[in-house]
């Protein structure tokens, strides 16, 4: 999977706010209904393409199923879904973002499902505006804040909650 | 290298006998009681035996006259293992024919110092 | 030689916590008044090795508190005291309290503890009621590993004449006087005097025995004592005399330390020069230009390691104790394995691969999938422990809680040898612990209450494990007064459970009391109450994939079964598709399966059908309707009915097709997920993709079949009605 890495903004200011030792945090971003959404680039551990899985009975729509990922039996979660936008269907460009995060304290790893993977950008967390100023109300809670890079918005998510389902 | 024949039923001061032992550079043996010393014992030949006394299936003292009996141990210095407070343990022990006793409790260095009394 | 005491700790603590198993069971077997010396002997043995383990690796206040345990137990050995019932009852307790101080090193906490302290008084004060000469002399030996503290007996330098004469049998203890007179000479100087008057003609002299005798001059600060310590090993095989012959002060003269101090030591004055400076501050009274100095002596830096008092690193893995055979049997199928392998290879490795290999081929794959499944089974017989593991607790405990109750109490221990796997293991040990509580808080009658109903006085619990297909069973049965249906009901009815115009059978009732927000006692005892419920222990079993049962005869007593799986990691199971998907069905509740004889099947309203097997009548659960899988087959005559059995009941789940039947690795769905209705695990099948093993009461649950409940469906009776 291509990650463009000149896109890195790293010693560019990113908005005003910008102080000179501000902490830049490595963010993942992709692509869903040409919206790009970023997610801590620590939490990721593999990109994969998709790949038939075996479902889960009586879960909702946005759990597709399970995958054997080198043993472990993993779930992965369609983003699209789990937001309520659009079902499109799964392409060759369509991804599974493996990702580790700790839920109730449980370290988990699950799997996401993406249009595409972008960019991977440092960004300025505490720059990010933390609510979000149009439209997405439903999806709120799963938004960290939302911040500009090359005058794109760029929403930064809370996986956490995406996945404590 | 100088052979010693460790001989306790607790695999905690064995091996802490045996692992400073062989740091100190002796080849060492060991046994987790009394018949399984002498069983080995019959068939080889050591420079040293440490034994402890409290010990199921044979204990320290049965293994000493034992070993006494074997022409191979007739001379071998065998130093006993002994927390008893008492002096009839260590007199026991000495009737049996033990050259020695180490009272526990003991550290690595009280060991090789023991050790030194008897070979050099 | 500096030796890190701490990689020893877990070996001791392991052992330790055995000893103490060993010392509870066996304290337990003892009768006060007639005592079996074997006995004693094995739980000294036991008190003894943990006292010498524990002073040796610095857990001091482990030493201090099982010396007097030990000496107790000594005195009693050695029939100098008669053993008491207080005395197994402390004893007991110490058990106890050493556990918890062992639990305490694991988890780098400071062993000392006010119980360990009450009891040791406790100890002390039977031990002081009768004095014994021991326990003076015993006070000594704490401090026994504290020598080399006083070789430099003082400022004052004597000359002793010692004489030594050893018996012929020297050589025979291993002794060798070589030896000793280098242990002399490091305590000073000294002049050795040969005696040959005993030695005899060469035609008599045995070479095994000693003739000599010695006189030796010994000019040292030593003590006289310091001087016995040498001899300390030969002195009942040898005439040892020492005297003091002279003695020459010690003048401090301080300032100047060159300067000489006797004309015995002129000739060491050169040396001690050197030495003196080296430690300048110990100046005053210790200036001696001598050479006696020993190098123990305490010098400026104390070189003594401490024991180390906190382990420097905890580790939180768990061993298990294995045994040889076990290992053995293991290296033997390694062995097989590579003899497959280097048969497979030869295949392989050959120029050209024609058909007249093939069959060589296929009992290649054969013998590798024999191997494979022989080894498979003895690494996990590795984790296979005797369940008398969790048994050997419920003596003590049984023993404890009769005491308090004023009950009498017989345990019974039967299928002790019958294994499991250690996790399974660990986790059903409170369970029952609680079972076993309850059975002697509430099954057991008083004496009285029992001689008043025709019984003995004495009550009997009774433990029994065995294997049943790829279940343990572990029943626990006491010869109680047996569940009060009655009271049950009302309880039931009081707290909402179910109505009270529903008619129950007895069992219904009685798995009443496994309901959350179930509790029989009228007042919470101390015993049973401690917050957890009948529906506690069933939700752990429950959580093991096992489940529990009661049975019960008023009157007779009653008995709770519980089953469970022997291991958590595999699975026998069998494998059967639902459209495009593919299900475990575990083996053990099967029962059969077979093609629909649409006849025979009822529909008994609500959507339910029914098959009618001989004289059952089995509900028939559609899994692609109970998965939501649209693209299976739909019509009954099309598939199969795997008849399966959980909690007593049967039902029949329409399938589409049987795949194989396979052991299976069970891999965890929640550890990434969460728990799914209706699905106990997953696995991964050959083919690498992932494959959900179908929980057969979660299933029944999700359905709403369970029977006993209100709003469950009762076959038994409305089925027969209806057809």
């Amino acid at each position: 999977m291509a990650m463009d890495q000149n896109a890195t903004l790293a010693d560019e200011p990113l908005n005003d706010l910008t102080g000179e030792q501000a902490e830049l945090v490595q963010y993942l971003t992709f692509m869903m209904a040409d919206e790009e959404y970023g997610i801590e680039i620590l939490s990721v551990q593999e990109i994969r393409g998709w790949e038939p899985m075996t479902v889960i009975p009586n879960q909702p729509d946005y759990v597709k199923g399970v995958i054997n990922l080198r043993g472990t039996v993993v779930p992965v979660i369609d983003l699209r879904l789990r937001f309520g936008l659009e079902k499109i269907d799964y392409s060759d460009l369509t991804v599974v973002v493996i990702v580790k995060v700790l839920i109730n304290d449980n370290e988990k790893i699950m799997g996401i499902v993406v249009d595409a993977v972008s960019d991977v950008y440092n960004l300025d967390k505490d720059a990010a505006s933390k609510a979000p100023e149009v439209g997405e109300v439903e999806n709120k809670p799963f938004i960290d804040g939302l911040i500009n890079v090359d005058e794109k918005m760029v929403v930064l998510l809370d996986l956490e909650k995406i996945l404590d389902i | 290298m100088k052979k010693i024949l460790a001989v306790d039923d607790s695999a905690s001061m064995r091996q802490m006998v045996s692992f400073t032992l062989k740091k100190a550079g002796f080849d060492v043996t060991e046994a987790k009681d009394g018949q399984e010393a002498l069983d080995i014992a019959k068939s080889s030949q050591f420079d040293v035996v440490i034994s402890d006394v409290n010990m199921p299936v044979m204990d320290g003292i049965t293994l000493v006259k034992n070993l006494r009996g074997l022409p191979q141990f007739k001379f071998t210095p065998i130093l006993m293992l002994t927390t008893e407070s008492g002096t009839d343990k260590k007199t026991e022990g000495k009737a049996a024919g033990a050259t020695g006793w180490i009272v526990k409790p003991f550290n690595p260095e009280q060991l090789l110092a023991v050790i030194k009394k008897v070979i050099r | 030689m500096s030796i890190d005491l701490s990689q020893f700790y877990e070996v001791f603590i392991d052992e330790s916590f055995e000893g103490l198993e060993a010392m509870e069971s066996e304290l337990l077997n003892l009768e006060p008044g007639d005592v079996d010396s074997e006995i004693i002997n094995t739980i000294f043995r036991a008190a003894h090795s943990i006292k010498g383990g524990s002073g040796t690796f610095g857990f001091m206040a482990i030493a201090d508190f099982t010396h007097v345990l030990e000496t107790l137990l000594d005195q009693i050995r050695n029939g100098e005291r008669e053993l008491e019932s207080l005395h197994v009852d402390l004893l007991l307790k110490s058990v106890d309290c050493l556990r918890s101080m062992l639990n305490a090193i694991q988890n780098d906490e400071p062993q000392e503890s006010e119980e360990a302290e009450e009891l040791r008084k406790q100890f002390q004060a039977i031990l002081d009621g009768k004095s014994h000469d021991e326990t003076a002399s015993d006070d000594g030996e704490s401090s026994a590993g504290a020598e080399a503290e006083n070789t430099n007996g003082g400022d004052v330098i004597t000359i002793w004449d010692i004489k030594f004469a050893p018996e012929p049998h020297l050589f025979r203890t291993g002794n060798e006087p070589l030896f000793l007179f280098e242990d002399l000479q490091a305590l000073g100087e000294i002049t050795v005097t040969a005696n040959f008057e005993k030695l005899p003609e060469l035609t008599d002299l045995s070479a095994e025995d000693s003739y000599l005798s010695w006189n030796i001059t010994l000019d040292s600060k030593a003590t006289a004592d310091n001087i016995k310590e040498v001899f300390e090993w030969v002195e009942d095989d040898a005439e040892i005399v020492i005297k003091k012959v002279a003695q020459i002060e010690d003048f401090d003269f301080g300032f100047d330390e060159t300067e000489q101090t006797s004309t015995e030591t002129a000739e060491d004055t050169t040396e001690s020069q050197t030495e003196a400076p080296a430690a300048p501050e110990t100046s005053a009274s210790n200036v001696q230009p001598i050479k006696t100095e020993k190098p123990k002596a305490p010098s400026p830096a104390p070189a003594k390691s401490k024991p180390a008092e906190k382990s420097t690193t905890k580790s939180d893995s768990t061993s298990i104790r294995v045994g040889t055979d076990k290992i053995d049997s293991l290296i033997n199928m390694v062995g097989e394995l590579v003899i497959t392998q280097a048969m497979l290879n030869e295949l392989g490795e050959a120029d050209e691969f024609d058909a007249s290999k093939l069959t060589a081929l296929r009992e290649g794959l054969a013998q590798l999938s024999h191997n494979t499944r022989d080894l498979q089974e003895s690494v996990m017989r590795i984790r296979m422990l005797p369940i008398s593991f969790v048994f050997s607790r419920f003596p003590r405990l049984v023993r404890d809680i009769s005491q308090k109750l004023d009950k009498q109490v017989e345990l019974k221990l039967l299928g002790e040898q019958t294994e499991l796997d250690k996790t399974v293991m660990e986790k059903i040990s409170d369970p029952m612990v609680h079972l076993v509580r309850n059975s002697l808080d509430h099954g057991l009658e008083s004496p009285d209450e029992r001689i008043a109903n025709g019984k003995g006085e004495t009550g009997t619990v009774t433990l029994n494990a065995y294997h049943q297909g790829g279940n343990i069973i572990i029943e626990i049965i006491d010869d109680g007064r047996g569940l009060n249906t009655a009271k049950i009901k009302q309880k039931a009815i009081e707290n909402g459970l179910i109505e009270a115009d529903e008619e129950l059978t007895d069992d219904e009732i009685n798995e009443l009391i496994f309901r959350p927000g179930f509790s029989t006692a009228d007042a919470v005892s101390d015993l049973s109450g401690r917050g957890v419920g009948m529906d506690v222990v069933k939700r752990n079993i429950n959580a093991l994939n096992g489940t529990v049962e009661v049975s019960s005869v008023p009157g007779q007593g009653s008995t709770f079964t519980i089953r469970l799986p022997l291991t958590l990691a595999i699975l026998d199971g069998q494998l059967v598709t639902v459209g495009q998907n593919v299900y475990i069905v575990p083996l053990v509740s099967i029962v059969e399966s077979l093609q629909i004889d649409i006849s025979k099947v009822n529909s008994v309203g609500g959507g339910l059908d029914v098959l009618r097997l001989r004289d059952e009548y089995i509900p028939i659960m559609r899994l692609y309707e109970m998965f939501g899988h649209e693209d299976a087959g739909k019509k009954l005559e099309d598939g199969l009915l795997v008849v399966v059995e959980s909690d007593n009941e049967k039902v029949g789940l329409l399938v589409d097709d049987l795949l194989a039947q396979q052991q299976f690795v069970i891999k965890s769905l929640e550890a990434n997920y969460k728990k799914v209705d209706g699905i106990s695990g997953a696995t991964i099948l050959g083919d690498g993709s992932v494959s959900l093993i179908v929980d057969i009461s979660g299933l029944i649950k999700l359905a709403g079949l369970k029977k006993a409940g209100r709003q469950g469906l009762d076959f038994s009776k409305p089925v027969s009605e209806a057809v």
